[in-house]
Parts: C-alpha cells; sequence; structure tokens
C-alpha cells in the first residue's frame, strides 16, 4: 500500500553502532605498545629496536582486521572489548620481548626467545575470534550444546592428571613437539555454556522449591545435587591437579551463575560455606598447597639461605615504587626461570612501569570486566544473560587469583594473567572469550527487527474517513 | 535476572578494588622497604653499577675500584694495604654486603645518597661519567702505620685521638683482614669469607678490637679513680699525703688488696700512687667515693654510653653499679668494668685537652666526585668530666708515671709525654694471658696533638704490672711520635 513504514516503531532509531569510536580506540591499543616497545630498545640499547616497523604493522595488521569482521558480523558490539584486548595482548608482547632481551632467563634450557611464539599464539587467537564471529551467528546456538559442553569440560579438567605436572601444579598437557597446553582456560568458556544452558532449564526448580529457614531459603536436598557435584569437582582438581587457582575458579564460576539464575541469597551462603571447607580441609594435608600458604604468609622467608620466587616478586614491585624504573630498566629477571614472562609478568610491569602502570593495567582488566558484566545486563535472553556474566565472572575471579596472588594478597596459583601473560593456550582461549561476549553484546544492542506492517492496522485505516 | 547481575557486579568491582588496594599497599607504603631490603639483590647491583667513590686518608684514597666481568655487577671494590685499614674502611662485598665506613656512608659512595642529588641531576645534562663521592676520613697514614706494625704479630688494638678535636688519627686492630679477599661475588671469595669467620678462626681476625672489643681496663682505671678524688674534693693536692693504710682490707670483706711487689704505698700522695701503680690506694678512694660517685665519673669519660658513634658505632664501655668490695676493685680496673681501646683513649684526652672531652669522629667531610664538600664535621664537646685546674693536676701526675714511673718507655726526647700502664687480669684466676694497657698523650708547646690508648691481648711472659709499660708503652710512643712527626 501507500505506507510501508511504520509510525510506532520508535526502536528503530536504536543505539548507534560505535564502529568508529571502537577504531578511534583501536588506534590508540596499537600506537601504545608500539612506543613501548620503542621505549624498551632505547632503554635497553640506545636505538630504536629493528622489529619495531614488523612489530606495528603486525599488530595493527591483526587490529585492523578484528576490527572490519566485527564491523561486518556484529555491527552493533561493544566498542571497547576489542580495544582492550589488544592493547593488554599488545603489551603482554612488548613485556614478553623486553623479558627476552635478558640473556640470563632466556637461555636454550629455558626455552630461548618466547616473543616469536606468543606472537604466533596471539594470531591464531585473533583468528579464532574471527571464526568465532563469523561462524557464531547466534549464541543461542550454543545452547543446543548444554550436555555436550558437560562432558568436553570434564575430559579437560580431568585431562592433566594424566600428565606429569609441570611447576608443581598438574593443570597441563603435555603434547609431544607441540609443547604444553593449558585446558583449563579452555574448560572455563565451555563449562560456562553448559552452567548457562544448564541453569536456564532449571532454575525455577531450584528458586522456588524450597524451604525457609532462619530467613535463608534452603534448597531441596535433590536440588543441592549439582552444586555439590561442581564442589566435588573442583575440591578433586584441588587434590589431584594441586591447583587452588582452578578450583576456586570453576567452584566461584558455579555460585555466581547460581546465583544470578535463582536469585537466591542462600546458594552464595551455601557456596562460601562449601568452598571455604573443602579449601582448609584440603590444605592440611596436602604439602603442595601447604607450601603455596606458606611462602604467601611469610614472603620474604628465605629458603635454604636463598631468596624465594615470592620474595623475588615482592622486591620487583617494591623496587618500581609510584613512578617504576622505565621500561627495559628493572631487574624482575631475577625472579628466576621462565616465570617472569608467566606466572610473575605482572612483577614486570610493577616494577618497570610502576603503581602507576600497574594501577593502569588492572583498571583496563577492571573495564574489560565491566563491558562484560554490561553485556550480561543489556542481554535480552536468560541464556545469553547467564553466558555473558558466566564468561566475565571466570574472567573476573581469574584476573583476582592471578594477580592477588602475584601481589601476595592470596596464595599463588599456577594461572596466568589473560593476554598479558606468555602461554598460547591462555591467549587463544582468551580471544575466544571476547569474541562470544562481543557477540552476545550485539545480539543485544542490535535494534529490534522492524516489525511487519500489520495488516489489522491497515484495515482500520482503510475505514476510517 | 537484572538485581542478582548489579550485586555480581559490584563484587567484581570489589575485587579489582582490592587488588588495587594491595599494589598500592605493596608499591607504595612499602616500597621503600622493600627497595632497600638487604636481600634484595637490586642494592648491590646499584651499588656496584658504577665505580664506587674512595676513602681517602691523607689526601690519598685507600680505596679504589675495578671492573669485573661477574655478571650483574660491574664493579668491585679493591683496597690499599687492606689489612692496615680494614678496622677504619670495613669491607663491602658483592656477595656480603658492607659493614663499617663502606655501609654507612654507602649512599654517598655508591652515589645514590640524596646529598648528590644536585650533582646527579648536572650529571644527566653534562653526561658526565657516573661515581660516587668520596668519604674522607681524619686519620693519619703514619700514626695508623706506626700502630699496624706495633701492634705486629700480637693480638690487640690501638685508638689514638686529636685531644683538641676528637678527630680519630689511628685506629688499628691485629690480626686483621685483607677486605679485597671477599670484595667479589665468585666461590673463592665466599671460601676467604668463611675462613674468617669466628668458627672457623678462633682469632676473630674480623673483630674491630679497637671500637668493637672491651677490655677490662686494668691501672689505666686508676686515671679515672684519681679524676674523681679530685672532682669530688676527696683530695686536692696531688703530693699531700693520702689516708691509705696498707694493708687495705676491702670493704665489708676480710679480703686484702694487694700491690705489685714492695712499693711504698702507704699513705702514698696521688703523684706516687700513680707512678707506683698502688692498688690499695686507688681501690680505697673509690670505696671510699662509693659507687654513684665513681660511676658518674666513669660516665662523664664515656661510659655506659651505648651510642658512642664514630660514624662507626663503639662497643658500650661499661661502668657497672655494683657492691662495695666490687666498686673497690672497680676502682683499679679489675671488676666488671669493661673499656674499648677507643674509650681509653678518649679517657687520655679529655685529661690532655684540659679536662674537656671531644665527641670522637674519623669522617671529616663527605664529598661530591668533583670533591665538592656535602657534609663537613665540626668538632663537638661531649662533656667536661675534669675542671681545668684538675686536668692539669692530672696531667702532672701522669707526667711523672713517664718520667720516672711504670711509663719510661713512652719518654719522648723534647715532648712532654704523659701516661699510664696496666695490666689487666684475665680469667678466672688470672689463668689466661693478661691484657697489657696503656694510655698516654703527648704535648709540645704548639699543643697537644695526640691521645693513645693500646691493649695487647696475651703477652704470656710478663704476669705483672711492668707488662704495660714493657709491651704497649713503646707502641704509644711510636704512634706519638708518627703523629708529632705529621703536625712539624
Amino acid at each position: 500500500m501507500s505506507s510501508t513504514t511504520n509510525t510506532t516503531t520508535i526502536g528503530t532509531i536504536g543505539a548507534p553502532s560505535r564502529r568508529n569510536t571502537e577504531l578511534a580506540m583501536l588506534v590508540f591499543a596499537v600506537l601504545i605498545p608500539v612506543f613501548a616497545y620503542i621505549n624498551v630498545g632505547l632503554a635497553k640499547d640506545g636505538s630504536v629496536p629493528a622489529g619495531v616497523l614488523g612489530y606495528a604493522l603486525g599488530v595493527g595488521l591483526l587490529a585492523g582486521v578484528a576490527h572490519l569482521v566485527v564491523r561486518k558480523w556484529a555491527p552493533y558490539a561493544d566498542p571497547l572489548m576489542l580495544p582492550i584486548a589488544t592493547l593488554l595482548n599488545g603489551l603482554g608482547l612488548v613485556f614478553i620481548w623486553r623479558l627476552d632481551q635478558e640473556p640470563q632467563i632466556t637461555t636454550k634450557q629455558l626455552g630461548g626467545a618466547m616473543a616469536p611464539g606468543q606472537l604466533m599464539w596471539s594470531t591464531l587467537g585473533v583468528a579464532l575470534f574471527l571464526a568465532v564471529l563469523v561462524f557464531l551467528k547466534d549464541h543461542r546456538v550454543l545452547q543446543r550444546y548444554t550436555y555436550i559442553s558437560m562432558v568436553v569440560a570434564l575430559a579437560l579438567l580431568i585431562a592433566p592428571v594424566f600428565f606429569p605436572p609441570r611447576f608443581g601444579a598438574r593443570i597441563w598437557i603435555t603434547i609431544p613437539g607441540v609443547g604444553g597446553l593449558q585446558p583449563g582456560e579452555f574448560a572455563k568458556i565451555i563449562i560456562a555454556i553448559f552452567f548457562a544452558g544448564y541453569l536456564m532449564v532449571k532454575r525455577d526448580a531450584l528458586a522456588l522449591a524450597s524451604r525457609r529457614f532462619m530467613g535463608l531459603y534452603l534448597p531441596r536436598g535433590r536440588d543441592l545435587g549439582p552444586i555439590l557435584v561442581i564442589w566435588a569437582l573442583s575440591l578433586m582438581i584441588l587434590v589431584f591437579e594441586t591447583d587452588l587457582g582452578t578450583s576456586l575458579l570453576f567452584f566461584g564460576l558455579f555460585v555466581v551463575m547460581l546465583y544470578v539464575a535463582t536469585e537466591r541469597t542462600s546458594w552464595i551462603v551455601f557456596g562460601l560455606l562449601l568452598s571455604g571447607g573443602g579449601a582448609v580441609a584440603v590444605a592440611t594435608f596436602e604439602s603442595h598447597v601447604q607450601v603455596r600458604v606458606h611462602n604467601w604468609l611469610n614472603p620474604l622467608e628465605l629458603s635454604n639461605g636463598g631468596v624465594t620466587e615470592t620474595a623475588q616478586a615482592m622486591y620487583s614491585f617494591g623496587s618500581g615504587g609510584i613512578m617504576g624504573s622505565g621500561l627495559g630498566q628493572g631487574y624482575s629477571r631475577l625472579i628466576g626461570g621462565i616465570a617472569p614472562k608467566s606466572d610473575y609478568i605482572l612483577a614486570t610491569v610493577g616494577e618497570e612501569t610502576g603503581l602507576a602502570g600497574l594501577m593502569g593495567i588492572l583498571l583496563l582488566y577492571g573495564l574489560l570486566i565491566e563491558r562484560g558484566i554490561r553485556t550480561a545486563l543489556a542481554a535480552r535472553d536468560p541464556f545469553g544473560k547467564l553466558l555473558a556474566i558466566g564468561l566475565s565472572g571466570a574472567f573476573a575471579l581469574q584476573v583476582f587469583v592471578v594477580a592477588g596472588g602475584v601481589t601476595g594478597l592470596i596464595p599463588l596459583t599456577g594461572m596466568t594473567m589473560p593476554f598479558l601473560a606468555q602461554g598460547g593456550s591462555s591467549v587463544i582461549a582468551n580471544w575466544a572469550l571476547v569474541a562470544i561476549l562481543l557477540r552476545i553484546s550485539d545480539t543485544a544492542r542490535r535494534p529490534a527487527p522492524a516489525p511487519a506492517p500489520s495488516t489489522d492496522a491497515e484495515m482500520t485505516q482503510v475505514v476510517r474517513p | 535476572m537484572n538485581k542478582p547481575l548489579r550485586r555480581v557486579a559490584i563484587f567484581c568491582g570489589l575485587l579489582v578494588l582490592a587488588l588495587l588496594i594491595r599494589v598500592n599497599w605493596v608499591q607504595f607504603v612499602q616500597g621503600d622497604e622493600l627497595k632497600n631490603d638487604p636481600h634484595n639483590r637490586r642494592v648491590a647491583i646499584e651499588r656496584y653499577s658504577m665505580p664506587r667513590g674512595n676513602i681517602i686518608v691523607d689526601g690519598k684514597p685507600v680505596t679504589g675500584s675495578t671492573t669485573t666481568d661477574s655478571g650483574d655487577f660491574k664493579y668491585k671494590r679493591t683496597y690499599k694495604n687492606g689489612k692496615m685499614w680494614a678496622p677504619v674502611t670495613g669491607y663491602a662485598s658483592q656477595a656480603f654486603d658492607a659493614n663499617q665506613l663502606e655501609k654507612l656512608n654507602d649512599g654517598i659512595l655508591s652515589g645514590t645518597d640524596d646529598k648528590l642529588f644536585f650533582s646527579r641531576t648536572v650529571d644527566m645534562f653534562t653526561g658526565g661519567n657516573k661515581r660516587g663521592g668520596n668519604v674522607v676520613t681524619t686519620l693519619d697514614a703514619k700514626a695508623q702505620k706506626a700502630a699496624f706494625e706495633g701492634l705486629g704479630g700480637n693480638k690487640g688494638a690501638v685508638a689514638a685521638i686529636n685531644p683538641e678535636t676528637g678527630a680519630i688519627l689511628a685506629l688499628a686492630s691485629t690480626p686483621s683482614y685483607d677486605p679485597s679477599k671477599f670484595a667479589g661475588n665468585t666461590d673463592k671469595d665466599a671460601e676467604a669469607y668463611n675462613a674468617l669467620q669466628k668458627k672457623n678462626d678462633p682469632d676473630e681476625p674480623m673483630l674491630n678490637r679497637a671500637l668493637r672489643q672491651t677490655y677490662p681496663p686494668g691501672s689505666t682505671f686508676k686515671v679515672v679513680t684519681a679524676s674523681a678524688a679530685l672532682e669530688n674534693g676527696l683530695y686536692d693536692d696531688v703530693d699531700a699525703k693520702t689516708r691509705s693504710p696498707l694493708p687495705y682490707t676491702l670493704p665489708d670483706t676480710h679480703i686484702t688488696l694487694d700491690n705489685e711487689g714492695p712499693i711504698p704505698c702507704e699513705n702514698a700522695s696521688l703523684r706516687v700512687a700513680l707512678r707506683y701503680s698502688c692498688n690499695t690506694v686507688f681501690g680505697k678512694i673509690s670505696a671510699d667515693l662509693g659507687n654513684k660517685k665513681m660511676k658518674a665519673e666513669a660516665e662523664k669519660f664515656g661510659f655506659n654510653d651505648p651510642e658512642i658513634d664514630t660514624p662507626v658505632r663503639a662497643a658500650e664501655s661499661i661502668y657497672p653499679t655494683d657492691n662495695r668490695p666490687q666498686n673497690a676493685m672497680a676502682g683499679i680496673g679489675q671488676a666488671s668494668n669493661r673499656a674499648t681501646p677507643l674509650q681509653m683513649a678518649m679517657v687520655a684526652s679529655a685529661v690532655a685537652n684540659g679536662g674537656k672531652l671531644m665527641k670522637p669522629y674519623m669522617v671529616e667531610q663527605l664529598e661530591d666526585k668533583n670533591l665538592n664538600a656535602i657534609q663537613q664535621h665540626t668538632p663537638q664537646v661531649m662533656s667536661h668530666p675534669l675542671s681545668p685546674e684538675n686536668a692539669q693536676k692530672i696531667q702532672d701526675i701522669m707526667e711523672t708515671v713517664v718520667k720516672e714511673g711504670t711509663g719510661t718507655n713512652a719518654q719522648i726526647p723534647n715532648v712532654t709525654v704523659g701516661g699510664k700502664t696496666g695490666t689487666a687480669q684475665h680469667g678466672e684466676n688470672n689463668k689466661d694471658n693478661p691484657y697489657a694497657w696503656f694510655i698516654s698523650y703527648a704535648k709540645t708547646a704548639k699543643g697537644t696533638p695526640v691521645a693513645v690508648a693500646v691493649v695487647i691481648e696475651g703477652s704470656d711472659t710478663l704476669r705483672n704490672d711492668i707488662a704495660g709499660g714493657k709491651l704497649a708503652a713503646p707502641v704509644a710512643k711510636k704512634v706519638m711520635e708518627a703523629v708529632l712527626e705529621s703536625n712539624k
């Protein structure tokens, strides 16, 4: 008829896509690490490093392609997540390259220079990010794989038990020729998908069928099943893989998602009691955990007359002070081994960029988490909400557990800083995580499609005089 | 689901906040403490990242710096005649930290002190080569050499002071050690260092006996007792008879106090009593004055002061609160009172300086690498243990000791020398070798440039009071001559 547009569609004006904001931010996210790279070279050799052009082009190309793909396949996605992830990954590469410049910790036995490998893993990570955005048209598709996800996640979590421990924790799968893989990093995404799917179906039963006791809604005995299973599983991780961080991450993730799904505070209380009790119980007989706790309580204690890694990390932070020693001018290599590039990368950040730089990095993580939670708030479907909060919650817990461990707030664990630290599994998995969050946020912010013209409305118009 | 989501958001915010607070705590609140922790290797790396400044004696450095290729450290400390100067310089080792002047002035020597801020800032613009500032000492190279060589193979120590300023002129301790042997960071350095430790070497070569070891002062303490007698008005005239019976029985006991051989001590004047070193006379003076007055006088000379910083802190010399017989024995330096060689040199210097005790010090000035003074020492009065008249009287009788008493070995032609010998018993029933003491000062027409204290441990052959005069006085004499020579 005469009019195909509709007078009642206020929604079509909708949210702007913000892709240009993202592009502007990305320029900063690429330039800052490039300047950092030049800074390191000037500090170490007094000249601009030869690889700077290649590095700038490489990171710029990755960021550019990622941006174009987001523009095409997820035009309404959150504009900040990609720049923050790019900045953290770029800075991580600079810090690893900077530590590669220290011959003492870049020997053949320790695996030599690690920045080229990390650049390759980052490229793979971005590739996975692109693949997720291109092929996952709608995050709700993942809901179909709820129980497959459970099986895969369990397999990934249990697999490291059959491999020898590395650095005191069994969180690695060793593949000859390829190297080590930390399945926990992937499991964190897959298990969030499982929880989201499972809880979306069961949340009413878990929330409503409960008894009131001392002001708390206690779940029925049979509804306790799933949480007890997950609790037992996380304790098993702690016992067999001797890693407090992974255990804390999975149990915390479950409690957070359960709370969001059921809106029942009792789950939090229940979860805290279970995790606290479990951790204390395990710590009383697990020597590896005891050592970690002991080092945490006595960070500067000498062991066999030598300074421990924990103490070296504390000295790094302290020596950095407020402004830091400057990139390339610190001594975080004293931590020894490859630890300064992986678990202790924050010590280098703290020493060389000081309190100012470290707080900046932590705020970047905080901002990324905040954008993730905002996505959860904005999502329209319960599965999307649960998945987004699960992924952001897991990310937040991981940042807290790692940064808290390295700075001595909590006992040290074997996980690494997302994006920043050396390690292929971590960087690939976290790019995939950001991709899923972007997909949810694109769906959430996408304007509602214009409703089909209502035939009723037209009928009404016709009879109008 | 949005309400719990908001709560989770707040929870995540709190997690990040906790991290921010923690890094502020570690990097800001605890930052300096961690930065300067002795186990923090950065301290040593910084210390040896540029040529270390020198410790200067008589305008010439007694230290140096050389490049090394031992890992983190670019430079290494070297010492010239390290054994002789170790009690002054201390050591600075890449592996074993530092002590004494090397440690106390580490900021200046390594160039990191805030006082060098200006010089560092200038360097930043002019691109001048980096190096630490210097520490200029008050020591007299000739006197130090005389002291070190005088002690020779004996175990002992010498401290010499300029009585007019308190400037330390010599500070020797034997057996000594060479700090350059373990200045580096290799296994050889560690071996050398371990061999010097007390458990491996009972002679304790790393012990700075001149400052850090206390000994029973023996008869040299009679100078303090005589001063107490005059200051408290017990006696006024050093040539008048004292009320001193022979034999003398210690108060509250039936134990008689003996003299060394048949010397004329009955009712002897202070001059005669000091000349022959009469135990009975000074024991009784101490008993007559009582513990409180004796302690007060000793404290004016510097006893019971735990913070005599030269700037290297000297061990505390003790005059304790004690019962009457013990206090009487303390008057002759044979009870639980103990003194460092520096303390006894301070006693001699206070007497020589007309009763005014100057605070001992050994750093004249701190300077930056361009020899601009950053900090200059000004002599300070520490106390007035004697009135000028009484100081004159004590000088008079101490000069008699050297002229015709137990200290004739310290005589120097054409120079007025006052002194006092001492031989302190050591061990239960005196079974260990005694300590031979000598304290003295030398006076010329131009002034009193030196007071010295010498102690030698374990002089096996000589057990009577003559030991001090035989063994220690010649060393004191050489040190005084060296100072007089440099003052000419």
